[in-house]
């Protein structure tokens, strides 16, 4: 009898939160759906959600006409250029306030965060001007720069977290057991920090690839990432909608396959490390 | 246990990150508040003078700086109800019982990846225009006159993007934390005859006011630097209606080429940014330390 109650209830739950997952992730199916129709299905109506003639032509079209590659490529050499330097900045800063706490370690953690509540739109013009002036505007390079500087905060906290869970105890029996401080770094602590460097390495990929202040505000044609290069299709007579969704399928892919792997990794890095 | 040795080493490792980050806040900050007092226009160059207070009197009494210091406020406090209140329903649902709970969560947290520029163009493009979006189409099957969400309620449809873009992250953020909920507390308040209801108010509540708190920290950060959705959308109009403080700065000092009165701008910015800073940087203090 309980059983059967518990049956039917989980059947309402498991009915109610299908309905809403799927209202939610429905804009994300349409884009791909819509990215293989022609033009014209785009926008007839009524809209057609499965029965119609399927077609890849928008896809050859975006890659063959726009440029798609080098903005891909600029979105690929940005993302993981700016998270490489600054997991090179703050893994031996996170390293030394993970193991060897200082009086001020708590303080520069939280001024660290602090940094970060700095809105971008205050420093745009100075970091605008300086760049334009030393000839870093529309350049990979340059944007590496900011991205690099506006994540560091996070790689920090996310990386000391990670590190403070490896127990000291076990350096010091390593040490008893004689090994040398080549040894300690390369049998001992690297395994136990390769994870974390590792989510710390996805989830920063992740939020480098979809940051669309610096990205936007920086660029021009040249360095321009995908997510500039999307905002070009907001032009009127950008609207070309099955190419428009082919276009933001391709951008959206590698990073939501990605970002599904990373879901752990998000809470504890995004909340830095205050929900687990 | 740490020796002086290591404790300098300790310092040099630390120092790179802590001397970048200063700098990148210091010498930003300091031209930002430089330029706000001077005469400054890209347009024409070489005619730079202090003028003193004059950009801010100037901004104060520009009646689109108190629309866009009302947008930004409508804009984070809007997405945060939203977000929280949904967020909270939506985990302690996807915390039941059910079938394929792996699957519903991939789909809930997907928008959260997409990238900005993305969602807001398919919203604006493919549901929102009102004659060929998903909306419309659904208005007309219906026997509605379509409404045009960007141009009638421009504000209302960037904060429905950009809730859509966040409940993921206060979705899986909540979730977490209930899933940490010891369940024995849970059963024992069922058989004393706790209602849902109170269950809820003096056992769920209570145990998410620490993630809560979280969400409403990181989300604000960002809320308040809301940007790429305005521009592809409305580009802050009709007038002035979905222009945050963000999108004023930027319209005035990139597209208006007035450094100066946009500098000024920028310094709002950052003391509207750190009001808001000192009470969340409270509140997750206390939550920390607790």
């Amino acid at each position: 009898m309980a059983r059967a109650v518990s049956n039917r209830r989980k059947v309402g739950y498991t009915i109610a939160a299908w309905i809403i997952g799927l209202a939610i992730f429905f804009p994300i199916l349409w884009t791909i759906v819509t990215s293989f129709k022609t033009e014209a299905e785009a926008i007839s109506s009524p809209p057609s959600f499965m029965f119609f003639n399927w077609t890849t032509e928008n896809y050859t079209t975006v890659l063959e006409r726009s440029n798609y590659f080098r903005h891909f490529w600029n979105s690929v050499v940005i993302s993981l250029g700016s998270t490489v330097l600054g997991l090179i900045i703050a893994i031996p800063a996170a390293w030394s306030m993970a193991f060897v706490p200082a009086k001020h370690t708590k303080n520069v953690l939280m001024w660290m965060l602090s940094t970060k509540m700095l809105p971008p739109v205050g420093v745009l013009i100075p970091i605008y001007l300086i760049f334009r002036d030393v000839g870093l505007l529309d350049t990979k390079t340059g944007l590496v720069i900011v991205l690099t500087l506006i994540n560091l905060p996070i790689i920090v906290w996310m990386l000391y977290t990670y590190f403070k869970e490896i127990p000291g105890e076990i350096l010091e029996a390593s040490r008893m057991d004689g090994a040398s401080l080549r040894d300690e770094i390369i049998y001992v602590l690297t395994p136990m920090a390769v994870p974390g460097i590792a989510s710390t390495l996805l989830l920063n990929v992740i939020l480098a690839w979809n940051e669309a202040f610096w990205t936007l505000n920086l660029t021009a044609a040249k360095a321009a990432p995908l997510t500039a290069f999307i905002a070009s299709y907001s032009s009127p007579e950008g609207l070309f909608y099955a190419k428009l969704s082919a276009a933001s399928t391709m951008a959206i892919a590698p990073i939501l396959i990605l970002g599904w792997f990373s879901q752990k990794q998000l809470v504890r890095g995004l909340t830095f490390g205050a929900v687990k | 246990m740490a020796t002086q040795h290591s404790r300098s080493a300790a310092r040099i490792m630390i120092s790179p990150a802590v001397l970048l980050l200063l700098a990148w806040m210091i010498v930003p900050l300091a031209l930002t508040i430089y330029f706000s007092l001077l005469r400054y226009n890209l347009l024409m160059p070489g005619t730079e003078r202090f003028v003193g207070l004059l950009n801010y009197k100037l901004f104060f009494n520009n009646p689109a700086f108190f629309t866009a210091l009302l947008n930004t406020l409508l804009l984070v406090g809007g997405v945060l109800i939203i977000t929280v209140v949904g967020g909270i329903l939506l985990a302690i649902l996807l915390d039941q019982p059910m079938w394929g709970q792996g699957i519903v969560r991939i789909l809930v947290i997907a928008p959260f990846f997409v990238m900005p520029t993305v969602s807001a163009l398919v919203w604006k493009n493919m549901f929102m225009n009102p004659v060929s979006g998903l909306f419309a189409e659904f208005s007309k099957a219906v026997g509605l006159q379509p409404f045009d969400f960007l141009t009638h309620a421009p504000l209302a449809s960037i904060i429905g993007i950009v809730s859509w873009q966040w409940l993921p992250f206060a979705t899986l953020i909540l979730l977490t934390a209930i899933q940490s909920l010891d369940s024995e507390q849970m059963e024992a308040a069922e058989m004393d005859g706790a209602s849902p209801l109170s269950r809820f108010w003096y056992i769920t509540l209570p145990h998410l006011s620490r993630a809560i708190t979280v969400v409403i920290l990181i989300q604000t950060i960002f809320l308040l630097s809301v940007f790429a959705e305005i521009l592809v959308t409305t580009n802050g109009g009709p007038g002035n209606a979905s222009t945050n403080l963000t999108y004023l700065v930027y319209a005035r000092s990139l597209l208006n080429f007035d450094v100066g009165g946009g500098s000024a701008g920028g310094v709002v910015a950052i003391i509207l940014a750190n009001i808001v800073a000192i009470f969340l940087m409270r509140m997750i203090g206390k939550n920390l330390d607790a």
